[in-house]
């Protein structure tokens, strides 16, 4: 029998996660996805897969996994989370080989939601519908059309090949950086006063939010005479809509694809991950940018992905580490150069 | 509200919307649809997909192959020309099993127009419905095409659970649903047909601008017709297209 990760111990929400299901939004059916695209690609590109591969995206997550029936090349990236292998502590954002019998523990993350666990090979479960991305309200794809829990086994691909282990810069959250939105396709049904309250003021991230949405608490965002209801028509990943209640949505991977509330704005590309990254509780600003501005920043994030591979280093020793800790803030640098 | 000229709405940097009005008018869904063909027919370099509804056409484009104001104005200015032929539209009859449990609020619906119920069952299926979208959930399946002497508007709260193959009326729309989902609509009745199979190919019975009639179908053959459903064999015929 092939090898296997055996999940011992989870609590908080894990699925299967690849690029994404693309072609079906006409049918009613959103992409899923990672809520996190850059931590995915680059949990993968650490194993050496293509940064498309099926992953685990573990969600407040913390998981106890075994390898069973051979070893697994493992590499976990995104929200910053305790890991260790048999007990010792090792890092994150670098690659390590999980020897069979042995045990890796993912404690939940100290800040951030979403990590990504990958193995070299991806996870080769079947692909429905051209992917093995979980949608949950549809029962597709993921480990038989759910979510995994404690018990499953999540079967790996071939023995990795013996390679160095490699690393990357931890990838920053952004945490406090506002998210950037371009206005539309509806800002014109809101009331001046409402766009105002959705541009200056502070709204926190509320209990509601999940793969579907996010749902945030804050003032009551004003509509126009015309009121909320609208004739619907398609929501994108990052529609801001704004129902009855004048609280917003953040709609996000697994999305409804139509619907009928006002959208005020659309949240940028590039800065899905900054929302779906904050907790409840945790503080969402907007910021309104031009299209322009917005197409940038998507063009300079496919091209960061595309060129994590090179961004690869050795791991070094401990001391090394030390003595070059003054450079490491060059490639965070170069992260933020995007913006 | 309405518009004569379509408008160009950006959302966000993956997409941007055409819409043709604010309304459900059989004349705007044939302009989107009728859009949709001409792009289904130009491929334009950076269109990922399009998702035609009621009123607006949603394209999705990759913004590191196209320029999403550029492609966007492009596409509007498609929506001016005079349609192409897109794909002769087809025809479905899709058996409905009406009132009593498969339809629990088919008495009050008609109690509110006044009707019997056998004249609510009349009129849902009389006209040949088009497939305006299919959005929301997957394979959920909005018709244009609904009796105006059937409208009405939403109930007051929406019911947590509504099965797999309801057909119900909201407002001016009358709606096929695949799967179990909330709704605040009014549930004339059930069919076993499964317009969202995931196992099956195609996966979904329904493309927008179909045609769809309803066939009202004794409650004696659900069990049958269910049956044969969940055994993957079509239930809803093919007539024409």
């Amino acid at each position: 029998m092939s090898a296997r990760l055996h999940i011992t111990r989870l609590t908080g929400a894990a699925s299967l996660q690849d690029g994404g299901r693309r072609g079906y939004l006409r049918f009613g059916l959103s992409a899923s996805g990672p809520m996190d695209p850059l931590a995915f690609a680059a949990a993968n590109g650490l194993v050496g897969n293509p940064a498309d591969a099926a992953a685990l995206e573990l969600g407040l997550a913390a998981v106890r996994l075994r390898a069973e029936g051979g070893a697994a090349r493992l590499a976990l990236a995104g929200a910053p989370s305790g890991l260790r292998l048999d007990g010792e502590p090792i890092a994150a954002h670098r690659s390590f080989l999980l020897r069979e019998g042995s045990e890796l523990t993912v404690e939940r993350p100290r800040e951030g939601v979403f990590a990504y666990l990958a193995a070299a090979g991806g996870f080769p479960v079947p692909a429905v519908m051209g992917s093995r991305a979980l949608h949950q309200r549809a029962a597709l794809g993921g480990l038989g059309g759910r979510t995994c829990r404690e018990g499953d086994r999540l079967p790996l691909s071939a023995p990795p090949a013996i390679e160095a282990d490699r690393c990357v810069d931890p990838i920053p959250l952004e945490r406090e950086a506002p998210i950037r939105v371009v206005l539309g396709p509806q800002d014109d049904l809101f009331a001046p006063a409402g766009r105002v309250t959705f541009l200056s003021e502070p709204f926190t991230v509320s209990n509601r939010a999940d793969r579907m949405g996010y749902q945030l608490d804050g003032p009551e965002i004003a509509h126009g005479p015309g009121g909320f209801n609208i004739v619907s028509d398609a929501t994108v990943a990052g529609s801001v809509q704004v129902p009855g209640s004048g609280r917003p949505i953040v709609l996000l991977a697994d999305r409804q694809t139509t619907g009928g509330y006002p959208k005020i704005a659309t949240v940028i590309s590039a800065d899905l991950r900054r929302i779906a990254q904050r907790r409840p509780g945790e503080a969402v600003r907007f910021e309104a940018i031009d299209l322009a501005a917005a197409t940038r920043l998507a063009r300079a994030r496919a091209s960061l992905i595309a060129g994590l591979a090179d961004r690869l280093r050795p791991v070094e020793g401990e001391a090394e580490r030390l003595m070059r800790a003054n450079l490491a803030g060059a490639a965070v640098d170069a992260l933020h150069a995007e913006d | 509200m309405t518009h004569d000229a379509p408008r160009l709405l950006p959302c966000g940097d993956t997409a941007f919307t055409i819409e043709f009005g604010a309304q459900i008018d059989a004349r705007l869904s044939a302009r989107v649809l009728a859009l949709d063909a001409t792009l289904a027919a130009h491929s334009l370099p950076g269109v990922l997909e399009t998702v035609p509804t009621y009123r607006s056409l949603t394209v999705h484009l990759d913004p590191v192959i196209a320029d999403p104001a550029e492609l966007g104005r492009a596409v509007l200015a498609l929506a001016d020309e005079r349609p192409e032929a897109g794909p002769a539209p087809r025809l479905w009859r899709i058996p409905v099993v009406y009132g009593g449990a498969f339809g629990i609020d088919l008495e009050a619906v008609a109690a509110h127009h006044g009707l019997a119920p056998e004249a609510v069952i009349a009129r849902h299926s009389a006209p040949d419905y088009r497939v305006a979208m299919i959005g929301f959930l997957p394979g959920y399946a909005y018709l244009e095409g609904l009796d105006p002497g059937l409208a009405l508007s939403r109930r007051p709260s929406p019911r947590p659970v509504t099965p797999a193959g309801t057909i119900s009326i909201g407002g001016a729309q009358a709606l096929v649903a695949s799967i179990a989902a909330p709704s605040g609509w009014h549930l004339l009745g059930r069919t076993p047909e499964k317009v969202f199979a995931p196992q099956r190919d195609p996966v979904f019975l329904l493309r927008p601008g179909d045609r769809v009639r309803f066939v009202p179908t004794p409650p004696e053959r659900w069990a049958a017709l269910d049956a044969a459903a969940e055994a993957g064999e079509p239930v809803a015929e093919l007539c024409e297209g």
